[in-house]
């Protein structure tokens, strides 16, 4: 692999003019990953020595650790054969004759407007809602809250980015979390100062664009004392990319008193690797919650975690997953109590069909001195026919005696009376089908802000039809 | 010729032939009563005839608005008018009252899906409910519970009698409505039958015991024992069976004929 030119053209542009035009340093996109391509990231994105340390530290450490033997497999995956970073133009090279014909269904089904057809369908590398944005990022920015995407937030805050950037999932926490940290790009950056309340939920929808979307996009979201946010993230209809790894890293931290939703409706195309990295640290009477929707993707692996770091902290993971036909949904949660009184609930809902495997795959550990501590888990799965799959992986490791720890698993199939009843109303099957499992998810639907829970409903119709029969 | 017309019904469950010929005609307008002992073939007979695939038809067909019946799927014998008040209600968690009803009665009128003009619009809808919901004495909560979860007995046979006056079949076949009631379930619940009785609608009650028929008068009674119909008569049959059970066809019940309050739940 060539080297990349080490002229520092745009360190200087920045320093000397307070401005830097990276558009116009001709980046060759080149496959494959080692040090000259991190290097190439960093300098493009014009970022301070220490991210690039960081980024090479990481990749180290990337290259030192095994791949994961457990959960899914991931053997497929040609790490030599992966575009590492792309910039927006080059992303454009599609042109919508190019999108699959069952995406495009899809959109025409989910009545996605054209303007967001182009963009979801990675064609067109903008999303048209900059006014949007615009007039709410303006209220945001007078309650001193901070949206924007991680690599304007590095520039515009290092301080800030500084301080917490890394310290939730430091990179030798996995290989993907390690890959995250080399190549990272995009994602987005929530500060919500003390005692400030975001009564909108905050959207990625609202800011998007191709580098938001990107395959290693890193977010970092903090929640000052007795603050509040809800962050959603995705969205469902089908996110198409010629990309096969998607692998994010999320970092959330809710200090004193402070509560921090965060929502994703994941539904990637059926060729992705979606290998995600999600934990919060929650502090004393903290509350987090993590409401997690996996319908998409060939392979998603992905246990978003909290740790209970003070008395008072609550964590909260409520999951849906979905796989159909070739798709692996390897899912769960994962709940560390290292102060007293401590709570956590894990609620895990999966759906099988047409050959599809769900797993649940989750750890609640309680450290030593972690008195009083209560953790509920919850695992639900249904099989919509004899040859999908589902299986739990529930661990427990607890060094404390004072703890109230309940574990509950079902596994189900769509009842023959349920449809017999439903059909003598006159529903034909398909829809009664479509019913029961809308019912099943009911818990995670209600959850989600009206829109996503209508779209939700729908999508799973779409899911179903022809799943019968 | 009748607007339902049962032929030579013959049905087997698991290999054992549960009904064996049974013919029965029922004209709208009309209210018919099978009673049987345990283990004649009364829930066989409503399960076939709303077409639970657990059951397999052997011989016979069911003629109603010139198709045979037990050629088609639960669903569409519900939308040709149909109704079957389930004696066991399925629970179906997190689909609430409301959605289900407005989903059966939409399915009634564009079963594709295909025309949103002739769905029902909330306002036809909430105009259709109120009423009934009186008679029944229900309140607008039930519509926010999911289907039958955590219903009593009473609530599961009231919300029975509630959907089907919103569907309003042409033939409506009554499971054992009456069992698991306490008086006064089973008197708000005749009441909603009665108001729905007239040209328009033909009933088949299936029952054990005759309490119920002393709210909802029928027309004709039949007596189903072992698989076949062994009477048929006017509502005279049914003081009869009062005084002396089913003995006389060598069933072992006669007693708990006229001890029908005996399963009561509230």
């Amino acid at each position: 692999m060539a080297t990349a030119p080490k002229i520092d053209i745009g360190q200087d542009y920045k320093e000397k003019y307070g401005f830097f035009v990276p558009e116009e340093y001709v980046f060759k996109a080149k496959r494959g990953l080692n040090e000259d391509v991190v290097r190439e990231i960093s300098f493009m994105k014009q970022e301070p020595e220490w991210m690039t340390k960081f980024r090479l530290r990481s990749l180290q450490i990337f290259n030192k650790k095994a791949m994961p033997t457990w959960g899914a497999d991931l053997s497929v995956i040609d790490f030599d054969n992966i575009f590492y970073y792309l910039k927006a133009q080059d992303k454009q090279g599609k042109s919508w004759d190019d999108i699959p014909d069952d995406i495009k269904k899809t959109f025409d089904r989910l009545g996605v407007p054209e303007a967001e057809r182009k963009f979801l369908a990675g064609v067109a590398a903008q999303y048209e809602s900059e006014v949007v944005y615009h007039s709410l990022h303006e209220e945001l920015a007078k309650k001193g809250v901070i949206f924007l995407d991680t690599d304007t937030a590095l520039r515009e805050h290092p301080d800030l980015f500084k301080e917490y950037f890394g310290t939730v999932i430091p990179p030798g926490d996995n290989k993907f979390s390690a890959l995250n940290s080399a190549v990272w790009s995009g994602g987005s950056f929530i500060y919500v100062p003390k005692g400030v309340k975001v009564d909108i939920p905050l959207q990625a929808y609202f800011r998007i664009n191709a580098e938001n979307m990107g395959q290693f996009e890193r977010t970092l979201i903090i929640c000052d004392e007795d603050s509040f946010v809800h962050y959603i993230e995705g969205c469902t209809a089908p996110i198409y990319t010629t990309d096969s790894l998607h692998s994010a890293v999320v970092e959330i931290i809710v200090k004193k008193g402070a509560r921090c939703r965060y929502t994703t409706i994941q539904n990637w195309s059926t060729n992705v690797y979606n290998l995600v990295t999600k934990r919060a640290m929650a502090y004393a009477d903290a509350t987090m919650e993590w409401v997690d929707g996996n319908l998409g993707s060939q392979i998603t692996m992905k246990y978003p975690s909290v740790y209970l770091m003070e008395p008072g902290a609550k964590g909260d993971v409520l999951s849906v997953a979905f796989a159909g036909t070739g798709q692996h949904q390897d899912a769960g949660g994962k709940m560390v109590h290292v102060a007293p009184n401590t709570t956590s609930t894990i609620t895990s809902k999966s759906i099988s069909k047409a050959g599809g495997r769900t797993s649940y795959r989750g750890l609640v550990k309680v450290y030593p001195g972690a008195h009083g501590a209560k953790s509920f888990v919850k695992c639900d799965a249904l099989l919509l026919d004899d040859n999908s799959i589902s299986d739990t992986y529930p661990y427990i490791e607890c060094d404390e005696n004072d703890v109230t720890i309940g574990h509950e698993a079902t596994v189900s199939k769509v009842s023959d009376e349920q449809l017999f009843y439903l059909m003598s109303r006159g529903i034909p099957l398909s829809e009664a089908e479509t019913m029961i499992v809308n019912g099943f998810i009911e818990p995670f639907t209600k959850e989600l802000p009206l829109e996503y829970a209508v779209e939700l409903n729908r999508l799973i119709q779409l899911e179903m039809e022809g799943s019968v029969g | 010729m009748a607007d339902f017309e049962i032929r030579d019904l013959r049905v087997g469950v698991e290999g054992r032939e549960i009904l064996k010929g049974i013919s029965l005609d029922i004209d709208r307008g009309e209210v018919h009563a099978v009673m049987g002992p345990n283990g004649s073939g009364k829930s066989t007979l409503s399960h076939t005839l709303m077409g639970h695939p657990g059951y397999e038809v052997l011989g016979g067909e069911v003629r109603f608005k010139g198709q045979n019946l037990l050629e088609l799927a639960p669903d569409v014998r519900a939308r040709l008018g149909l109704y079957l008040a389930f004696q066991y209600p399925v629970v179906v968690p997190g689909i609430t009252m409301a959605n289900f009803l407005r989903t059966a009665l939409n399915a009634r009128r564009d079963p594709d899906g295909k025309d949103r003009s002739k769905q029902i619009t909330p306002k036809e809808f909430r105009a259709l409910l109120k009423d009934q919901l009186d008679v029944l004495r229900m309140d607008d909560s039930f519509l926010r519970r999911y289907i039958n979860d955590g219903f009593s007995g009473g609530e599961k046979k009231r919300a029975e009698i509630l959907q089907m006056a919103m569907l309003k079949p042409e033939i409506a076949v009554l499971d054992e409505t009456d069992s698991g009631l306490d008086i006064d379930s089973i008197k708000f619940v005749s009441e909603a039958v009665n108001r729905l009785r007239g040209p328009d609608l033909g009933v088949l009650i299936i029952t054990h015991y005759t309490r119920i028929l002393e709210y909802i008068k029928p027309d004709f009674v039949h007596v189903l024992v072992n698989g076949r119909i062994v009477l048929s008569g006017g509502p005279e049959i049914a003081d009869r069976l009062e005084q002396t059970g089913y003995a006389e066809w060598g069933a072992q019940e006669e007693a708990a004929v006229a001890a029908g309050a005996s399963e009561v739940e509230a």
